[in-house]
């Protein structure tokens, strides 16, 4: 079932006119029926949408929105619910002054792989109502200027949402018909970190030099970063060597990505927007998910970070290499 | 800008050239100011000999050790970087070296995962009563940096 925008607004409306919250954040709808942005609402709800566009991650905009006086009504996603539980964790929010609403999301789209099928002067996108095929997976009908086209929604789904576990809200308020959220997992989630670790020394090593060398360090995978919520960062000193203008060095591009992801490593909400952001389209989330599968192949399930807390057990650094040796 | 071939030739993300006989490892090695120092100090003063090329960064303790230090040695053109501290469970600050010891399982890992090679990184427990340790360790440790020849994967053409 398609989830509605009105319904949504009609619920936000009377959350706010309860008393619950003073103004809401949540996506507006942009010049295109494909762009969406994340917008403060405080008189009017003017342009104000939920749909399958709206991809964008609201929970780090609640450090500034927190600190104001009265509350913010938020729009959550499953994922993004990770998010916030964690920015509360790390008192980085105040809890307190946000009303946390879970929406229900049923995998975002990907307007650059509808373009990658040769889709071009797109006006709307509706779901097929009719000929749902036995296994569920749905079919889009992509209006255009050339008339319409019907694309398996699968396939231009974002690949944070392939890889979204699960569908549950953590933390929220009030979870708002959740009943209407989709299954999008298709099961692989660790399968382009596997495909890396199989590839040979030098594979890997051209691998990521192809991919990082596009990094032009605009900084929009911090930024977006739930976990990367430092006032002061490493990055932001002129010393930090991340963006010298001599641009005769690919050392920095690896100092970056790796820093950045030891920094966020086993605190990452796995969220993957900065893959999403990437305008050079890095597969960032390789580098955290590659964390996330060491921590549990090494140490297990833990509540804590795994970088602040330890057992006397643990594996020694050399059990690197002789995994090393197992993969070749 | 004019590129001449011979700078091209020189950039670090090329393969590896073997080893040429002029060739001297630069090597850094962290160690903890109670242990591996002492260590040192002990392989020093009991006449075992170590690779010159190893220059020793003294850290108070291995834990002190930020990842960022260990890729700005490589930037800087160390070609190996080993981290000595005290055997797990006699950390001067009682827990130091187990959080060290779970950072730099992950951070190599990673640069594995890279494409660096693995051998160029490594972490050794040395108590300051293990000088000949120190010494076969080091000595090991900095055959295998000769033999896998200059670090170009991370390395800083500046430096070069």
């Amino acid at each position: 079932m398609r989830i509605e925008s009105d319904i949504i607004l009609g619920k936000v409306k009377r959350l706010v006119s309860d008393g619950k919250a003073d103004r809401v954040f949540a996506w507006k709808k942009g010049n295109f029926c494909y762009d969406t942005e994340p917008s403060l609402f405080t008189d009017n709800y003017v342009g104000f949408t939920y749909d399958d566009f709206c991809a964008a991650n609201l929970c780090k905009f609640m450090i500034n929105e927190s600190k104001k006086d009265g509350k913010t009504l938020v729009l959550i996603k499953p994922c993004d619910s990770k998010g916030l539980a964690l920015l509360e964790k790390e008192h980085r929010i105040n809890r307190e002054r946000i009303y946390a609403l879970g929406v229900p999301c049923a995998g975002k789209i990907d307007m650059d792989k509808i373009r990658e099928n040769g889709v071009k002067g797109v006006i709307g996108i509706e779901e097929e109502k009719e000929n749902v095929s036995c296994n569920g997976d749905e079919n889009l009908i992509i209006k255009t200027l050339y008339g319409d086209k019907i694309i398996p929604k699968k396939s231009v789904l974002y690949d944070k949402c392939l890889s979204c576990t699960d569908k549950e809200h953590v933390g929220c308020d009030e979870v708002f018909m959740p009943e209407l959220s989709e299954d999008t997992y298709d099961g692989k989630k660790f399968e382009g970190v596997k495909k890396i670790e199989n590839m040979p020394s030098d594979e890997r090593f051209s691998f990521w030099r192809s991919q990082l060398s596009k990094c032009i360090r605009c900084n929009a995978c911090r930024n977006v970063c739930p976990v990367c919520s430092c006032v002061k960062c490493i990055f932001d000193n002129d010393n930090s060597g991340i963006a010298s203008k001599a641009n005769s060095d690919d050392f920095e591009e690896n100092l970056y990505h790796i820093i950045r992801a030891f920094h966020v490593c086993g605190r990452c909400v796995d969220c993957g927007e900065c893959s999403r952001v990437c305008p050079e389209k890095i597969p960032l989330h390789l580098l955290n998910r590659k964390y996330i599968k060491d921590i549990k192949e090494l140490y297990g399930y833990e509540k804590e970070p795994a970088l602040l807390t330890f057992t006397k057990s643990d594996a020694e650094p050399s059990v690197i290499y002789e995994r090393g040796e197992k993969n070749v | 800008m004019q590129i001449n071939e011979k700078d091209k030739s020189n950039r670090p993300n090329e393969n590896p050239v073997p080893s040429d006989e002029n060739f001297t490892p630069l090597i850094v090695a962290f160690c903890c100011n109670w242990c591996s120092y002492a260590g040192a100090d002990l392989a020093g003063s009991g006449r075992l000999s170590y690779p010159a090329e190893v220059k020793i960064i003294r850290v108070p303790c291995s834990c002190r050790v930020n990842p960022t230090f260990i890729l700005r040695a490589f930037q800087k053109g160390a070609d190996g970087v080993i981290l000595a501290g005290c055997h797990p469970g006699d950390c001067h600050y009682s827990t130091g070296n187990y959080f060290t010891r779970r950072r730099m399982t992950l951070l190599f890992s990673m640069l594995d995962y890279m494409g660096i090679e693995k051998e160029r990184t490594r972490v050794e427990w040395i108590s300051a009563a293990e000088g000949a340790k120190f010494a076969s360790t080091m000595n090991e440790f900095a055959e295998k940096i000769n033999s896998l020849g200059k670090c170009r994967r991370l390395g800083d053409l500046r430096c070069v």
